[in-house]
């Protein structure tokens, strides 16, 4: 394949025929900003964010859509790149709400990054400001979209990754916003809640309910794990505060990338339901009395031992799980077989 | 699965049988769709208009439990035309022959008397699956859950060994399996005749090398009761004891009122479980287990991937990880079980399991392996069969169409088929219980045709009762034309649903799998 | 010592007499937020961001300065407290700039802290609001009055050590603010930049100069380090962003001891602004070389290390 070298603040960088200058800077750990781009999605060009400098280029041009070619002589934090990004920012917050203070997505959104990252401490202009109302109907996904910064990553993702193109712009001008068909909520749309364009929003329009209600992004441990739903075996990282676990989030799974459904993503308020079970019942005249761990395990190794003597293992069996762990099921049939004596060991896998 | 996920999305050609992906495997649907954004071609055959068969060139509505007409009728028609591999058949399988002769009376015009689907679309479809570079099989239990589930299984088989589609990338012959570690407990041995890695029990030496390590003189070599078979046991009598773990064959099983009726004959049940399900009421001891947030672990997908379960929250309440109970109760039981954490128990089965030689905890921190993975420094293994069968030669198996083992008559006039919705999960333990799920998607109803719901006078949200031989529940209909007339299909999710009170328990002879796809029922509308 | 029993959210406790209903709460496992209050210093009761609702008590106490009585039956989080504190976060921020977006202390902050957890969106009242310039006209510290809440833990941490006592409240009423005598600004004053003050901000008003736009509260790592400038051992943060250390904190002074500004400078130079090697003149060339080398220890270095074996 054919390669083109370039020059990037001072540095050469040798990069594939057809990639683009972004691509190029990322080889070199130069950082570029950019808010409508993402790497999995088709390139939009929208928010200017990453423009660059280049020698003999009229404008500035947009680093995520402008190809490297050989001999290109490129700057990234040059005075006028700078300038432009500064007023890109300042237009951006000149209507967007400034409640850093309680949004939830303070600390992880990119709108703030830059602001601090370019000094930019408001809107540098006065005009119209959004007021739409917050659509929380669902229990899923809070859109907020005076917050919005029509990016238009969530329609990408919509479209790319789950394939069900619920959201798309509309309306012009000042007033295009980003909506499902006929402007309704997500709730009355055909939106099956997956909340990958929650993934990818760049700031605080898009927000998980239940975990942005928790917890600061600051204050979560993320632990990286396996679903526990179907087989398909996706990634996601349990967010922690407080030793509970808060929400769900994506990280890049071998499996499904950053994608997840919406029963990973939103189904894991089971853990701490108050029904869970907590400590050992022991069954007495028809009613579940608790007891000790000493209690519950000895008296089910008296009786399973008192049937296995009295009628052989052969009238034992057991039940492994398809929901629990490799290293337990291996476990369960290792006592099956060692500790009862008998193969009497099967699983859901058939239903 | 022989071929990974990702696969799915390069096929030219994708088969899509008795699965609903979209709603059932929602990650693995996006592949599906990717794949069609791509310009692939997408068939789906399903007696519903799923979401996926929506999105499909072509949707083969067949009758329920017609699978193998279909398959037999797609192989015919890629023999008699000429259009198979016929270097893949020559070299790479057995009984080809055999095959033939057993598939030549499966013509289009037969098979559309059996399954309704008109003879040129299915010599459309032949063509087309024939004549795909690579072309790929997705099927999940609407191929599984028939008497003939096993024969189902080999009639896709035989149709990709046909055309050469297994052994190489985008291709295959791929089960969506439906549960998180299904995958999983089948590799470690959580089967009646098989330990890790499907080593079978009836084998000396495989016994004997358990035996050894696990410190014992011998092992039992007669294979045991699968769940089918251990039910009928207790309500027999012969099975006295039980000890269920993570299972709710209450809500999951066939004709519940009998697996209620089994359980509450035995002398002795132990369940442990997160939750007092529906199952561990009937127990006389609950042991309460930590949930997967709570434990480390590993997990095996559809796609034989490894991948490492962490433990994120210290368990709730005095709940301990069912790893520690085990070996508290083995313990207890005279045989002294203990482990440090899962890793060790990993490095235990790595010893005893080729398949898994090579997989421990320090390789799953860099990501997930598919099995086979033989020795430490083996990458894993993305594509089975490639050059060669685990049996050497693919071996071609006719199989004959069966009809379900109860059909539509005048007193129960309908077949029911259950299966998944998107927003729950199996018998919604744990979906019912999210604060989120649940409250958006609260109450299940009945799909059942317009035409069906006329001829009873039924209006969308009336209140019905669905009735089959075995029991019978109540629910809201909603007239759809997901299902066609004559069919009505509700998820098993709901614990107020208990729909398998109504399903069949009539199994396939070979893998004991029961028939939840296909029943007889009467729908009446309640006052 | 005699112990008082009260009852805390439903909750019995038995705590030392003279205990605060503050600290009995925490004893509880209950949080109750505070602005003002801080363990190492004199109980203040000026913020009211503790108070709680007190069964036979006429208002809503301050918990930090209430002590706990026999009996005594509190509510940590009762409508009329969670209302209490809502008002008084609405005062707070009617004169507080809105600008987390870019301030410092984003993600380390009280007042954000306490206005998330009771979901005040923002000043409840419209009204006049300072304008101070910020003052960073001395190479240590900025501070930015305008975010300053009165809660005056700087000025009793100052004045723990009593030849300082550098700031202190001046003027009244709205025109209340922490200032240096004569309202000079620091630089001018007598202060040395030890940097407590800075630790205990509850929010934006006082912070580092040095880390001013390195790094955002969650980018950055703090690990504590024990001053060696002299025998006292006051202890610091270093503050880290992926692998670099980009500025030290002042956490606390050594038993008895006062925090100075050479030990954190000190600490800077070894930890961030990593010194060169030290440069010896050979053959009239100058050559980096090892300090043992340059300082002529390296005999002795080489037999000490035999010693120790």
């Amino acid at each position: 394949m054919a390669e083109v070298t370039l020059t990037i603040n001072g540095r050469q960088v040798t990069v594939p025929q057809g990639s683009t200058v972004l691509e190029a800077a990322k080889k070199l750990d130069i950082f570029i900003p950019t808010l409508c781009y993402d790497p999995e999605l088709t390139i939009d060009g929208s928010c200017r964010m990453c423009v660059v400098e280049i020698k003999g280029a009229r404008a500035l041009m947009i680093s995520c859509a402008t190809a490297a070619t050989g001999g290109m002589v490129v700057e990234t934090e040059s005075p006028a790149v700078v300038e432009a990004r500064k007023t890109i920012l300042e237009l951006l917050l000149a209507n967007h709400p400034m409640d850093c203070l309680t949004c939830a997505r303070s600390g992880d959104c990119r709108l703030q990054d830059y602001a601090y990252r370019y000094g930019v401490k408001e809107g540098g202009f006065k005009g119209a400001v959004h007021q739409y109302q917050i659509e929380d109907d669902n229990p899923f996904i809070v859109r907020d979209m005076n917050k919005c910064i029509l990016c238009g990553k969530c329609v990408r993702a919509c479209a790319q990754i789950q394939g069900k193109s619920v959201v798309d712009y509309s309306y012009r001008g000042f007033n295009t916003k980003v909506a499902p068909a006929m402007d309704t909520t997500l709730a009355g749309s055909d939106c099956v809640f997956c909340g990958n364009c929650v993934a990818v929003c760049p700031v605080g329009a898009l927000q998980e309910k239940g975990l942005r209600a928790k917890a600061r992004t600051w204050e979560v441990e993320k632990v990286r794990t396996t679903c526990p739903y179907c087989g398909t075996g996706c990634n996601f990282d349990l967010n922690v505060k407080d030793g509970k676990v808060v929400g769900v989030t994506s990280c890049d799974g071998d499996v499904n990338g950053r994608a997840l459904c919406v029963k990973g993503r939103f189904g894991y308020g089971f853990i701490h339901h108050p029904d869970r079970l907590k400590k050992p019942l022991i069954k007495k005249d028809g009613r579940f009395v608790e007891a000790s761990w000493e209690q519950a395990i000895n008296l089910v190794a008296e009786k399973l031992g008192a049937i296995k003597s009295g009628f052989g293992p052969e009238a034992l069996a057991v039940l492994s799980s398809a929901r629990c762990t490799n290293e337990e099921n291996y476990l369960f049939s290792k006592f099956t077989r060692a500790v009862l004596g008998t193969n009497n060991i099967d699983h859901c896998a058939r239903l | 699965m022989t071929n990974p996920i990702k696969d799915v999305a390069g096929a030219d050609f994708i088969l899509a049988i008795g699965t609903n992906t979209t709603e059932s495997h929602p990650i693995i649907g996006l592949q599906v769709k990717k794949a069609v954004r791509g310009g692939s071609t997408l068939v789906v055959a399903d007696p519903r208009k799923t979401e996926v068969a929506e999105l499909a060139h072509t949707h083969l509505q067949i009758k329920s439990g017609s699978d193998i007409a279909l398959l037999n009728g797609l192989a015919g028609v890629i023999i008699s035309e000429g259009l198979y591999n016929k270097e893949f058949v020559k070299e790479r399988t057995e009984d080809f022959e055999v095959f033939r002769a057993a598939v030549e009376k499966y013509t289009p015009e037969y098979v559309e008397e059996l399954t309704g689907i008109p003879a040129d679309k299915l010599r459309e479809v032949a063509r087309g699956y024939a004549g795909a570079e690579n072309a790929t099989i997705l099927y999940t239990m609407g191929i599984t859950q028939h008497i003939c589930g096993t024969h189902n299984v080999f009639a896709v088989a035989n149709l990709a060994m046909l055309c050469g589609h297994i052994g190489k990338p985008y291709s295959g012959v791929n089960p969506l399996r439906g549960q998180n570690n299904v995958q999983g407990a089948c590799d470690m041995g959580a089967l009646p005749a098989v330990l890790t890695g499907y080593q079978g029990v009836g084998l000396d030496d495989v016994r004997a090398k358990f035996a050894s390590a696990w410190g014992l003189e011998s092992l039992p070599a007669k294979p045991g009761l699968t769940v089918g078979e251990m039910l009928e046991g207790a309500s027999r009598g012969q099975i006295k004891g039980m000890y269920i773990m993570g299972e709710n064959p209450v809500l999951s099983d066939p004709d519940a009122g009998h697996v209620i009726h089994a359980l509450e004959k035995l002398d002795f049940l132990v369940v442990q479980d997160i939750f007092l399900s529906e199952t561990a009421q009937l127990a006389d001891v609950v042991l309460p287990a930590a949930s997967f947030a709570e434990k480390d672990g590993t997990f095996s997908n559809t796609e034989r991937r490894v991948q490492r379960v962490r433990k994120a929250i210290e368990p709730v309440g005095e709940a301990r990880p069912d790893w520690r109970i085990i070996c508290d109760v083995a313990t207890a039981m005279g045989y002294p079980m203990s482990y440090e954490s899962p890793a060790e128990i990993m490095r235990e089965i790595a010893s005893l399991t080729p398949s898994y030689a090579g997989i421990s905890y320090p390789r799953l921190e860099q990501g997930g392996i598919q099995w086979p993975c033989p020795t430490a420094d083996h990458p894993g293994t993305p594509v089975l069969h490639v050059g060669k069968f685990s049996r050497g030669l693919g071996k071609f198996s006719p199989v004959e169409y069966v009809p379900p083992a109860e059909l539509p008559d005048q007193q129960y006039p309908l077949v029911l088929s259950t299966g998944r919705r998107h927003f729950h999960y199996h018998t919604g333990t744990m979906t019912m219980r999210t604060g989120a799920l649940e409250v958006h998607y609260g109450t299940e109803y009945l799909e059942i045709n317009a035409s069906d719901a006329a001829k009873m006078g039924l209006a969308e949200g009336d209140r019905v009762r669905v009735s089959s031989r075995r029991g019978s529940v109540e629910l809201s209909a909603r007239i759809t034309d997901v299902v066609p007339e004559g069919l009505v299909f509700t998820s098993f999710h709901f614990p107020e649903v208990a729909i398998n009170k109504l399903t069949n328990p009539a199994r396939d002879g070979i893998s004991k799998i029961p028939e939840l796809k296909v029943c007889a029922v009467k729908v009446e509308k309640t006052a | 010592m005699a112990n008082v029993t009260l009852t805390i959210n439903g909750v019995k406790v038995t705590v030392q007499k003279g205990t605060t209903v503050l600290d009995a709460a925490a004893e509880a496992g209950f949080f109750i937020p505070t602005f003002c209050h801080a363990p190492e210093l004199t109980g203040f009761g000026a913020c009211r961001i503790c108070v709680v609702e007190i069964q036979g008590m006429r208002n809503l106490p301050a918990s930090c300065v209430t002590e706990a009585t026999e009996g005594m039956v509190v509510q940590t989080e009762s409508p009329a407290v969670v209302e209490a504190r809502k008002t008084i976060l609405e005062l707070i921020l009617a004169n507080h700039p809105q600008d987390c977006l870019t301030c410092e202390k984003n993600g380390d902050c009280r007042l954000q802290d306490y206005a998330f957890r009771y979901g005040v969106k923002g000043p409840g009242f419209e009204g006049q609001r300072h304008s101070y310039a910020i003052e960073d006209s001395n190479p240590y510290i900025i501070r930015d009055l305008n975010k300053c809440i009165l809660c005056g833990r700087c000025v009793r941490t100052c004045a723990q050590v009593k030849e300082r006592a550098v700031v202190d409240y001046a003027y009244r009423g709205f025109n209340t603010k922490i200032a240096a005598p004569m309202d000079v600004p620091l630089g001018e004053s007598d202060c040395v930049y030890c940097g407590r003050c800075v630790a205990v901000c509850p929010v934006g008003a006082l912070t580092y100069k040095r880390l001013s736009g390195q790094g955002r509260v969650w980018e950055l790592e703090k690990k504590p380090v024990t001053c060696t400038f002299c025998d006292s051992g006051c202890q610091f943060d270093l503050i880290s962003k992926g692998q670099k250390v980009i500025g030290v904190a002042a956490r606390a002074p050594g038993p008895g001891r006062p925090l100075c500004l050479k030990g954190r400078l000190g600490l800077e130079l070894m930890y961030c602004d990593q010194p060169g090697t030290p440069q010896l003149k050979k053959d009239g060339e100058f050559v980096g070389v090892t300090w043992p080398e340059a300082l002529g220890l390296q005999g002795v270095l080489e037999k000490l290390k035999k010693i120790e074996g």
